[in-house]
């Protein structure tokens, strides 16, 4: 599929000027996404590239499907019974859904912070942020202390935990915690950060910080970004989809999205008339 | 239109509006509410009444054997109503290694059933196994018995025990002549007694893990058996050790089957195929037949060693399970921690 093709179904993109997210290079191509539960279908024909070392936020009321968009894209969905998936989800090109594909390794490029903040309660901060080394074998001391800085650094929580590395990560306030999972996410180096409402159970100082992490990890990963939280989406994404009813309306750069939509119904979303 | 927008035709904020009065007058629902309360309070009291009650009367009953044979009632081993010499020690041990033995057995067996049931079988498989379990459960003890006394012990003496005792007849346990009925017998059928028990302990414990700490697992790009040990057994390890102290609780209180296979005999043999004799199964033959006040009396004081042990298991389990804050100790990984100072 040629990255100029913009053949979402539905979906306009807003075209402003070298701000069309499908004329870059994407991170995941998604070609005519359905899902269903069991009869139900939850996801109709979505089509977008999601672009690399971008934020990209999607937004839309509860039910119209993005968290189901976030959890099919590293295969997450796998463990619910009863979830259908058709259509053709490529990462940097690679068939995600291919026979050959093993789930597991999918997860260690593509990384996922949740909604809560899920620290294991039984381990110290440090192994918290190691699991995922030590899951994918790595024992080499040297490489383990480093990428326990770098990830902690990287989720800006170095500072804060540097001297007590052995406390339990459960000991960390709301915020720490999630940026605690962050840490555990980013230190295996995925190169895509799915991010499902992660600032959603926080106060608005601990949202903020996370939200400036999250412009600033933009710049080296590939971030999909799921909130219900507008303001939020307009803060930290660099592109925002708008999903309704299991369809995507509109996808383009987010300050075109938010001055200026295309569709009616992004409008009337944005601008609070829904019901 | 905002509802909560003061309505000026509405006098409910005005001060002058009829205030709502913060007494009120004994209404009968406020007497039926009192009533129902005193109701299940008694209900709760008289719980707590019934075991003072049972205690008071086990050791009204035991009184005259705790006088005149002290702590030698625990550790003597002669029980012999004939003479008069009355030592409860074959019966506690014959409790305990049973039952020890059963949930040796059956911990193992219940946890692997529970997570094969929680995270591993697939979902067709997982409804009639549990339902089967439940089922289980069910049996009376005496059917076990029944089973056991005609299936269970032939077997074990012409094929099992031998066999046993080819491969692990170095050890002290195995040796000695077979005869079928021994401790063993007993303590195989406990551990098929409590095994339901305890893995429907097991499932409740592991469905309560919370799935955001499975996901949490699986976004790394862990494998199940990963997920397991990284995710669910360490939350769920001292729930599922409570788990198990509730077995062993069930164990030592264990009567009819046990009677039935266990042999009876009163001495206290290392070998396992020996005949064995538990605290339950001694009560259980010779109180009808205990005709001298010594005999009744000790009887007793067996029945009151046998709550004590099974209220002091079950203490333990209880302060295991509530002490929830154990959970969320930290605990190192099996690799050393690696030291960082900077």
């Amino acid at each position: 599929m040629s990255e100029s093709t913009s053949n979402a179904k539905g979906a306009v993109p807003a075209s402003a000027e070298g701000a069309d997210p499908q004329k870059r290079s994407a991170a995941f191509q998604i070609e005519d996404l359905h899902v269903w539960y069991g009869n139900r279908a939850v996801l109709h024909g979505i089509s977008l590239n999601i672009p690399v070392r971008q934020v990209t936020g999607i937004i839309g009321p509860s039910g119209c499907g993005k968290s189901t968009f976030l959890r099919v894209l590293n295969r997450m969905h796998e463990f619910t019974p009863g979830v259908d998936v058709q259509g053709r989800i490529r990462l940097f090109g690679e068939d995600i859904y291919e026979s050959r594909v093993d789930p597991i390794l999918l997860r260690r490029r593509v990384g996922m912070v949740f909604q809560k903040s899920n620290p294991f309660p039984t381990m110290s901060i440090q192994e918290n942020v190691l699991i995922g080394l030590r899951l994918a074998g790595i024992r080499n001391r040297g490489l383990l202390e480093e990428r326990l800085e770098e990830a902690l650094r990287m989720s800006a929580l170095w500072s804060e935990v540097k001297d007590r590395l052995h406390a339990p990560g459960t000991a960390l306030s709301g915020g720490q915690q999630q940026r605690l999972c962050i840490a555990r996410a980013l230190a295996i180096r995925p190169e895509v950060l799915l991010m499902d409402e992660p600032c959603s159970a926080l106060d608005p100082i601990a949202t903020a910080q996370i939200e400036s992490l999250i412009r600033d990890l933009g710049q080296r990963y590939s971030i999909v970004l799921v909130t219900h939280n507008l303001q939020e989406a307009g803060r930290t994404a660099d592109f925002t989809a708008f999903f309704l009813e299991g369809r995507l309306i509109e996808f383009g750069s987010t300050k075109k999205m938010f001055t200026n939509p295309s569709q009616k119904q992004t409008e009337d979303y944005l601008t609070g008339r829904f019901s | 239109m905002n509802p909560f927008r003061r309505d000026p035709s509405s006098d409910a904020l005005r001060p002058s509006a009829r205030t709502r009065s913060l007494t009120r007058s004994v209404g009968i629902g406020r007497i039926l509410d009192r009533g129902f309360g005193i109701l299940v309070t008694a209900a709760g009291i008289s719980v707590l009444a019934l075991a003072a009650l049972v205690g008071w009367e086990l050791y009204r009953g035991a009184e005259k054997a705790i006088g005149r044979y002290g702590a030698g009632f625990l550790v003597s081993s002669h029980w012999d109503p004939v003479t008069g010499r009355f030592g409860a020690l074959p019966f506690l041990y014959g409790t305990l290694v049973s039952s020890a033995i059963a949930l040796l057995l059956a911990f193992p067996l219940s946890v692997a059933t529970a997570l094969s049931l929680t995270e591993f079988a697939p979902i067709w498989l997982r409804r009639p196994v549990l339902t089967l379990v439940d089922l289980m459960s069910a049996v009376p003890s005496v059917v076990w018995g029944l089973w056991a006394m005609f299936e269970m012990v032939p077997w074990l003496r012409q094929t099992g025990f031998p066999f046993l005792q080819r491969v692990f007849g170095w050890l002290p346990f195995f040796q000695g002549p077979i005869y079928g009925v021994s401790l063993l017998a007993g303590a195989l059928v406990i551990a098929m007694m409590i095994t339901p028990i305890v893995t429907s302990l097991a499932i409740e414990i592991l469905r309560s893990v919370p799935p955001t700490l499975r996901e949490a697992v699986w976004a790394l790009g862990a494998t199940r058996w990963e997920v397991m040990c990284v995710g669910v057994l360490p939350y769920a390890r001292s729930a599922l050790v409570g788990a198990g102290v509730l077995g062993l609780g069930r164990a030592l209180g264990e009567t009819m089957a046990v009677t039935m296979v266990i042999g009876n005999r009163p001495d206290i043999l290392l070998s396992l195929f020996a005949p064995g004799y538990t605290l339950a199964s001694v009560l259980v033959n010779e109180f009808a037949e205990a005709t001298s006040e010594e005999h009744l009396s000790a009887l007793f004081e067996i029945g009151l060693t046998l709550v004590v042990v099974t209220f002091v298991i079950n203490f333990l389990a209880r302060l295991l399970i509530h002490n929830v804050p154990l959970f969320f100790a930290p605990r190192p990984l099996p690799t050393q921690p690696m030291e960082m100072h900077r």
